[in-house]
């Protein structure tokens, strides 16, 4: 084990290194995730849907992400999209973005149902059509309702963006493999990256925090 | 006396949940300006028929004829059909996740596309209206029953409805809140709204009505100006309920 001085000092040393690939891992964490919420949010309403077809195609599309590690998902997807000359940040961030897609889909669908059925018949009562009353009376509340298992999802997001460095791309996780490779120093650089995926975590669990108090107003 | 035209016309309207056969023959009308109050026990198939009328729910089969125009639900566009027949629900669902005044122009403004400030200043009026000129901005958990359901009438006046329907307006409110939202719907009856209520409030029916239906297991049994149906009601049925209550 290293002792702690060591850690320390090599924590702060190291930070130039570390700064591409932290930059690397946010880049890939808020772009997987942001497409991750527009899929889910699709896939929660085809869920709805009265159409038996999008149903099906929903329940496939969850069952086969949900069935199957998403590392095998990866590689998959790395080795699909690079054989088109796609770089391999769009294979992590497409790759992540539809495992993700899957379990917040599930999140969306749980949060729209919970709405109150008074809400619906309150807003189609007043001449609204179902995708206007959707859109302007059912999914602001279901956002809300969805937001905390939906920072537990981009938490998870984060933390399994380190399973691109399997990919050879050269994000946190892959920056202290190789240092640690390197430096035969591994148990320091594992430290030091661990530090940073619970620094990011926490400051990131922080905004979510926030954001709930200030959407909570009306609550 | 002139003839009053015909507002909504029933007839031989059928409902059913399933095995649940909850409007048996319906056939009613109402005419502009009347208040109509539909009682009977719970499961009579009065909250049923209101909803039938804003096609909340679909009949089975008979006719439902609004301002002269038989709608069919497949062929008649219902948005634009609600538009002229407003509804003020049991349990208020007004839109927690906007103000007092947004619950109220929000369907004038995405529905009817009217301009915001135009949109806003009606909105005003109608809150004043019903005495919550102060309350505009206010989000509606910090409303009390009474003023949640005022806030709701305004919200569906604020579309310019020829009808109002009223599902047991009063039904979740606090006995001394009752009050006020009947003095609410007992100023835009004197103001010539044709409305029909379902309604526990005898009351109201006696003092406001017009007309009073009495339903019983999915059938109108008894429909009369309340002075005669409250005192010499002509069905044992009628009169077994009423005593039930009174």
């Amino acid at each position: 084990m290293p002792t702690f001085a060591h850690f320390f000092e090599t924590l702060l040393e190291s930070y130039p290194v570390f700064f591409e690939g932290l930059w690397l891992t946010i880049r890939v964490t808020f772009v997987s995730v942001l497409i991750a919420v527009f899929i889910g949010l699709f896939f929660a309403l085809f869920k709805i849907s009265q159409s038996k077809i999008l149903n099906w195609i929903a329940n496939v599309y969850i069952a086969v992400i949900r069935g199957t590690p998403l590392i095998v998902q990866i590689f998959i997807f790395y080795f699909g999209l690079t054989e088109f000359n796609i770089p391999k940040f769009w294979a992590a961030s497409i790759g992540l973005a539809l495992h993700n897609g899957a379990y917040i889909a599930e999140i969306f669908r749980g949060s729209i149902q919970s709405i109150d059925k008074g809400q619906m018949e309150a807003g189609r009562s007043l001449g609204m059509s179902h995708t206007l009353a959707m859109r302007r009376i059912i999914l602001p509340q279901a956002f809300r309702r969805a937001l905390p298992p939906l920072g537990n999802q981009f938490i998870i997001g984060l933390k399994d963006s380190s399973l691109a460095a399997f990919i050879a791309l050269p994000e946190l996780f892959s920056v202290a493999t190789t240092q640690g490779a390197r430096t035969f120093d591994e148990m320091t650089y594992l430290l030091i990256v661990a530090v940073y995926y619970l620094v990011l975590v926490l400051i990131f669990t922080l905004l979510v925090n926030l954001l709930e108090k200030r959407l909570s107003a009306s609550d | 006396m002139v003839e009053k035209s015909e507002m909504i016309r029933v007839e031989k309207l059928n409902k059913s949940f399933g095995d649940l056969h909850v409007l048996k023959d319906i056939d009613l009308e109402v005419n502009e300006s009347d208040v109509v109050v539909l009682i009977g026990a719970s499961g009579s198939g009065k909250s049923t028929l209101l909803r039938c009328m804003n096609f909340l729910e679909i009949k089975n089969s008979g006719n439902v004829i609004i301002e002269g125009e038989t709608i069919d639900p497949e062929k008649n566009d219902l948005n634009k059909v609600r538009q002229r027949v407003g509804m003020v629900f049991q349990h208020f669902n007004l839109f927690p996740h906007k103000s007092v005044l947004e619950n109220v122009i929000e369907a004038p403004l995405m529905v009817k596309k009217i301009k915001r400030a135009q949109a806003e200043k009606e909105g005003k009026e109608l809150l004043a209206k019903v005495g919550l000129g102060d309350k505009a901005n206010v989000y509606p958990n910090k409303l009390s029953g009474g003023q949640k359901q005022r806030v709701a009438i305004a919200r569906a006046l604020a579309m310019k409805p020829d009808i109002m329907l009223f599902d047991e307006p009063t039904s979740a409110l606090d006995p001394e809140l009752v009050g006020e939202v009947l003095s609410t719907m007992k100023e835009l009856a004197k103001e010539g709204m044709t409305m029909v209520v379902v309604t526990h409030e005898m009351g109201f029916a006696r003092e406001v009505g017009d007309w009073v239906v009495y339903m019983h297991d999915g059938k109108i049994v008894e429909k009369g100006h309340p002075k005669e149906l409250f005192s010499e009601p002509k069905e044992q049925r009628t009169q077994d309920f009423l005593s039930s209550i009174l």
